[in-house]
């Protein structure tokens, strides 16, 4: 069975009684292991379509199914336990905590995941190690450069273990080293089984994934695997 | 956090001050003694001033009366003086003051409960002789001989040469009148060697027993309605009060002066609580974004309200303890001043005033701590993550 399966999924937002679609009837499926990237222009909906896919938005019609679980049924609890257990974010913006340490800001999660503390601790520096910041746990998060925080971002994403990991627009706001190094990651993270979805438009990111899905209007223009796949090599240093 | 403060410190300083101010006033109007009972010439209702209060001279109580009235009216009467008022520049060889001076009998010591620093009081005796003699109150001595020991010095008033024999200890204001501002020579003398009269403007009389007070008041309307021959009490040319009365008067402005500090306080709590207010709504718009990480890692609604909950419980919390803290601290400091000042000032901190600026700061803190919380933690997690 498919992680994910989207049936007919349509998104429209009402403002003042003007209705403005943005998603116009979906189909598609992503399987375990995958590495996806979703992308289309500014407009395109694909941002829109990253919300929904990882429950901090709902849809207006259709169907997702996430893991055998039809989602659009679920109350906004049960929607926080999803966001919970089954999938990390890594924002562009990297929203992270400030005045909050490092540790602090990758054991969020697993506060509202009921973990204990001392659990919380390691899983926590463990996540950090494999993103190779085992060196700056208690620094606060405001001391960081942009591809720090970015990896701060990613092992907050990862540290419970979810099914999936979203990524939107994750090097948008670094350089290209530092994007190199975070593209680096994802791709480390999925040679270890982890499914990741990622947002972007920008051509070059995208083909670090396996599988690209071209949105256009809110619709899909195509979905095919990536020939050519770039290979983020020689950023393997990650504590430089 | 500073809202909070303000607003529980501002609620104990002025129910404290509010508190102590009509300890204050109370307890002069009682240091003039509850035993008391003035005579006062001329007729009044229960509710108006007596003419004479009101600056007509009013001539029919004598000296004579009063006497007769300790000696034979009342069985309740213990003591009693006549009094007698003048002003005048008071001369001490090249030192002058404007004072007041006051013809009293002898037994005003016992009547007001007046005691002397310095030399001694004058007695019968030398009221009877009419000597000019004259005891200083405090200020007056002060003024006029400075450091010096006035006993035993001559000074003039009205041109005439009196004796000082002694000086009275600081009693302090009382009512409107500065005690110590004054000088006291026999009635005697002041009447006719100083004033010219043969009437007296006030008297009062001491009691055995402030519960037989009443009793006291209806012999001696009986007794002068007898010795100036007035057949009914609406012919009455004079009048007695009991101090009960005059604290019945100053009660009543006390009670206004509660209410004022009561809106005052009431001032201060609204104050505080829109300082609360207005932290907790900027607090809540800063942390949109923190609100909209933390869902979007799996906090449900109620993990964030919860949040906010107990932060701010913390912050009133803490607030309200350095509020009331602070609040004790300077109404002591205001007390210590006032007292340094001579004032009769007690340093009253109530326990209500502290429950209600603890109740008030943090329910309102709680309140707008939480409405906006709730209304944050409603949000989408995306429009909240998007926040600006």
């Amino acid at each position: 069975m498919s992680l994910i399966q989207i049936q007919n999924l349509k998104k429209q937002y009402e403002n003042e009684g003007v209705v403005t679609p943005v998603l116009a009837g979906l189909n598609f499926q992503i399987e375990r292991g995958e590495f996806v990237a979703i992308m289309g222009p500014s407009g395109s909906g694909k941002s829109t379509l990253m919300h929904i896919l990882g429950f901090l938005d709902k849809l207006s019609s259709g169907k997702y199914i996430f893991d055998g679980r039809d989602v659009s049924s679920l109350t906004d609890d049960e929607l926080a336990q999803m966001r919970s257990k089954s999938v990390g974010f890594v924002f562009q913006a990297f929203n992270l905590l400030p005045r909050t340490t490092v540790l602090e800001n990758v054991m969020l999660p697993l506060v509202y995941a009921k973990y204990s503390e001392s659990e919380r601790k390691q899983k926590a520096t463990a996540a950090l190690e494999s993103v190779g910041l085992a060196h700056r746990l208690e620094y606060f998060t405001n001391q960081l450069s942009g591809g720090e925080k970015q990896r701060v971002a990613i092992a907050r994403a990862l540290v419970n273990e979810p099914s999936v990991i979203f990524a939107d627009e994750p090097t948008g706001n670094l350089d290209s080293k530092s994007g190199l190094q975070v593209m680096k990651i994802l791709q480390d993270l999925n040679d270890k089984g982890n499914t990741i979805i990622l947002v972007t438009h920008e051509q070059y990111t995208a083909a670090h994934a396996k599988r690209a899905i071209k949105l256009k209007d809110g619709e899909i223009v195509e979905d095919a695997l990536i020939t050519n796949r770039q290979i983020a090599a020689g950023a393997t240093d990650l504590k430089k | 956090m500073l809202g909070v403060i303000i607003g529980v410190m501002s609620v104990i300083i002025v129910l404290s001050a509010g508190a102590g101010a009509q300890g204050m006033i109370l307890n002069q109007v009682k240091s003039l003694g509850s035993d008391l009972i003035g005579v006062l010439p001329g007729a009044s209702d229960e509710k108006g001033p007596p003419a004479s209060a009101m600056g007509i001279v009013v001539t029919t109580l004598k000296d004579s009366d009063i006497r007769e009235l300790i000696r034979s009216g009342s069985a309740h009467v213990v003591a009693g003086t006549g009094y007698v008022k003048g002003t005048d520049t008071i001369v001490w060889g090249d030192n002058q003051t404007d004072t007041s001076f006051t013809g009293v009998n002898a037994s005003i010591v016992e009547v007001e409960n007046a005691k002397v620093e310095n030399g001694r009081f004058f007695t019968e005796e030398e009221e009877r002789s009419m000597a000019r003699v004259a005891v200083l109150g405090s200020t007056v001595a002060k003024e006029l001989f400075g450091e010096e020991d006035p006993v035993g010095a001559q000074i003039k008033i009205k041109k005439s040469s009196f004796n000082v024999i002694g000086v009275m200890k600081t009693r302090g204001v009382s009512g409107f009148q500065n005690q110590d501002d004054q000088i006291f020579v026999p009635l005697n003398t002041a009447q006719k060697l100083l004033l010219g009269i043969d009437y007296i403007s006030f008297a009062r009389l001491k009691v055995d027993n402030p519960d037989n007070v009443d009793a006291a008041m209806e012999d001696a309307r009986i007794f002068l309605r007898e010795r100036h021959k007035i057949d009914r009490p609406e012919e009455d040319d004079f009048s007695v009060r009991s101090m009960a009365q005059g604290l019945e008067a100053i009660t009543q402005i006390t009670n206004a002066l509660k209410l004022f500090l009561a809106a005052v306080a009431a001032i201060a709590l609204v104050v505080g609580g829109v300082g609360i207010m207005n932290i907790m709504l900027a607090a809540v718009q800063e942390r949109t974004r923190e609100i909209g990480l933390r869902k979007a890692v799996g906090a449900t609604n109620r993990n964030i309200i919860e949040q906010f909950l107990v932060e701010t419980v913390m912050i009133t919390f803490i607030g309200g303890v350095i509020g009331i803290i602070s609040g004790i601290f300077i109404s002591y400091i205001i007390s210590l001043v006032v007292r340094s000042l001579g004032y009769d000032w007690d340093f009253i901190i109530s326990i209500p005033s502290i429950v209600l600026g603890c109740v008030v700061s943090v329910g309102i803190g709680m309140l707008f701590g939480i409405v906006p919380a709730r209304k944050a933690a409603k949000l989408n997690p995306i429009e909240a993550l998007r926040y600006e």
